[in-house]
């Protein structure tokens, strides 16, 4: 089984035993980093962001750098050939000639689809508008299955913004086409899971669903709890965000009713959905789960690459 | 009755839905060209009621994709001779390529000439549902 020659748009272009192969290389450099400190050297990530962002790229820049790569690239499309009018089709004709990989993050939906299509270097779906946001899947279960050793059989809730949410939309995918997992989506009613992301989960009709707004009626019988940000970017309208962005924040108070091994997860940034008093709750793991990502990524390129040789 | 004469060579575009066999015309574009063509509304029909059928008396290619997208009840007959050489059923398409745009405003396909709006069939009821290659949306197409 090889990565190697393919694109990376959606968690689904990858098979389980391609996602495990991931997943058990980062655990080995979880284990033993300085072992793979050189095996990108040579090697150079074009980090192409047509949008803000901090950790996802910052998370990429680390992880090539960590495996002795070289990084180059453009954090805003207003200072780039973009925005002279160059299209994705032509940036990545180029960019193939400067560099070995590439990670696009993009506000419109489709557009590293799109890339993929005229790429001859190996793309990787850094977050496309509300669509995927695949490398956070791959952070969330390699999270998930160093801390709770499995990725099935698990309740797993989704709250906050599930129509814009990509990171939701790419895990809940993933994650069901893992055995015998459940489960339950709180959100306001306005930012309900999309029908196409239902229709597309695996044996979505046999799979366990339960909707509803109500975080703490489902609080004490959750494996997961994966947080997310109403975000404000995603609004054509200032007054629905406002309308919607306190709906729901998670607190101590509310946790008391959680299970004692529960995890709280977050893709970050928060905003307010997560009290800074339940940092200190050793249920909260998203700024491990930050720490996973780089790993995750590493192994992603290392494999896609081909540089990786039982190091 | 209405009688309309037999066509020599050409298509039969016959058990069109009612009401649809204008819209059928209008996209073949059949206004403008210079063979014979009729369009004959509300004719009775024996499986439904009443039916459209437009009478081409030319050999067209006609694109059976976009016919199956406005009504899957079409069937398409290949005239030579007065006689039917060929029978053909359409079918509601199961990809479609640049024929209708994503309704998602956020896709990709809607501001990039390089991305050919390009759909995948997943359901119909009614209304056919395709899923946009670029951003998974459901669009649907008015039969």
């Amino acid at each position: 089984m090889s990565l190697v020659g393919k694109h990376l748009i959606d968690p689904g272009d990858f098979t389980l035993d391609e996602l495990n192969s991931v997943f058990q290389l980062a655990e080995k450099i979880i284990k033993k980093e300085e072992k793979f400190s050189e095996i990108c050297k040579g090697k150079i990530l074009a980090t192409l962001f047509y949008e803000p962002s901090t950790r996802t790229r910052l998370s990429f820049e680390s992880a090539m750098l960590r495996m002795g790569g070289k990084v180059l690239g453009f954090s805003d499309a207003n200072v780039s050939s973009v925005a002279k009018g160059e299209s994705i089709a032509d940036t990545i004709r180029t960019i193939s000639a400067y560099a070995d990989i590439a990670v696009i993050r993009h506000p419109k939906e489709g557009a590293p689809k799109l890339a993929s299509k005229y790429s001859t270097i190996p793309i990787i779906n850094g977050g496309d508008g509300g669509h995927q946001h695949p490398t956070q899947t791959l952070t969330d279960l390699l999270t998930i299955r160093i801390l709770k050793g499995s990725l099935q059989g698990l309740r797993v809730a989704f709250c906050g913004d599930l129509k814009f949410g990509r990171t939701v939309h790419s895990l809940i995918t993933t994650l069901s086409r893992y055995p015998d997992n459940k489960f339950m989506l709180i959100s306001p009613r306005e930012l309900r899971l999309p029908e196409n992301i239902k229709y597309s989960l695996e044996n979505y009709k046999n799979i366990e669903i339960i909707e509803t707004e109500n975080l703490e009626s489902v609080i004490d019988n959750i494996d997961i709890l994966y947080m997310t940000r109403i975000q404000r970017e995603r609004f054509f309208n200032e007054a629905d965000y406002v309308r919607l962005k306190d709906s729901y924040i998670l607190n101590k108070d509310k946790l008391k009713y959680a299970k004692k091994d529960m995890l709280i997860m977050h893709p970050l940034p928060r905003v307010n959905e997560i009290s800074y008093e339940v940092d200190e709750d050793e249920r909260a793991v998203y700024f491990k789960q930050a720490e996973f990502g780089v790993y995750a990524r590493m192994a992603l390129m290392a494999l896609m690459l081909g540089v990786y040789k039982n190091a | 009755m209405l009688k309309v004469e037999s066509i020599h060579y050409g298509i039969v575009i016959d058990h069109i839905t009612q009401g649809k066999g204008k819209k059928i015309f209008d996209k073949l574009n059949l206004g403008d060209v210079d063979y014979p063509v009729v369009l004959l509304r509300n004719v009775p029909s024996s499986k439904y009621g009443k039916k459209d059928i437009i009478k081409i008396e030319n050999c067209i290619d006609v694109d059976m994709t976009m016919l199956g997208l406005i009504d899957s009840n079409i069937t398409i007959n290949i005239i030579e001779n007065e006689k039917i050489i060929n029978k053909m059923k359409v079918e509601i398409p199961k990809e479609v390529q640049g024929l209708f745009r994503c309704k998602n405003p956020r896709c990709i396909s809607n501001t990039e000439l390089y991305a050919n709006p390009s759909f995948k069939l997943v359901k119909f009821n009614g209304t056919a549902e395709y899923v946009c290659e670029y951003c998974e949306e459901l669009t649907s197409y008015p039969l």
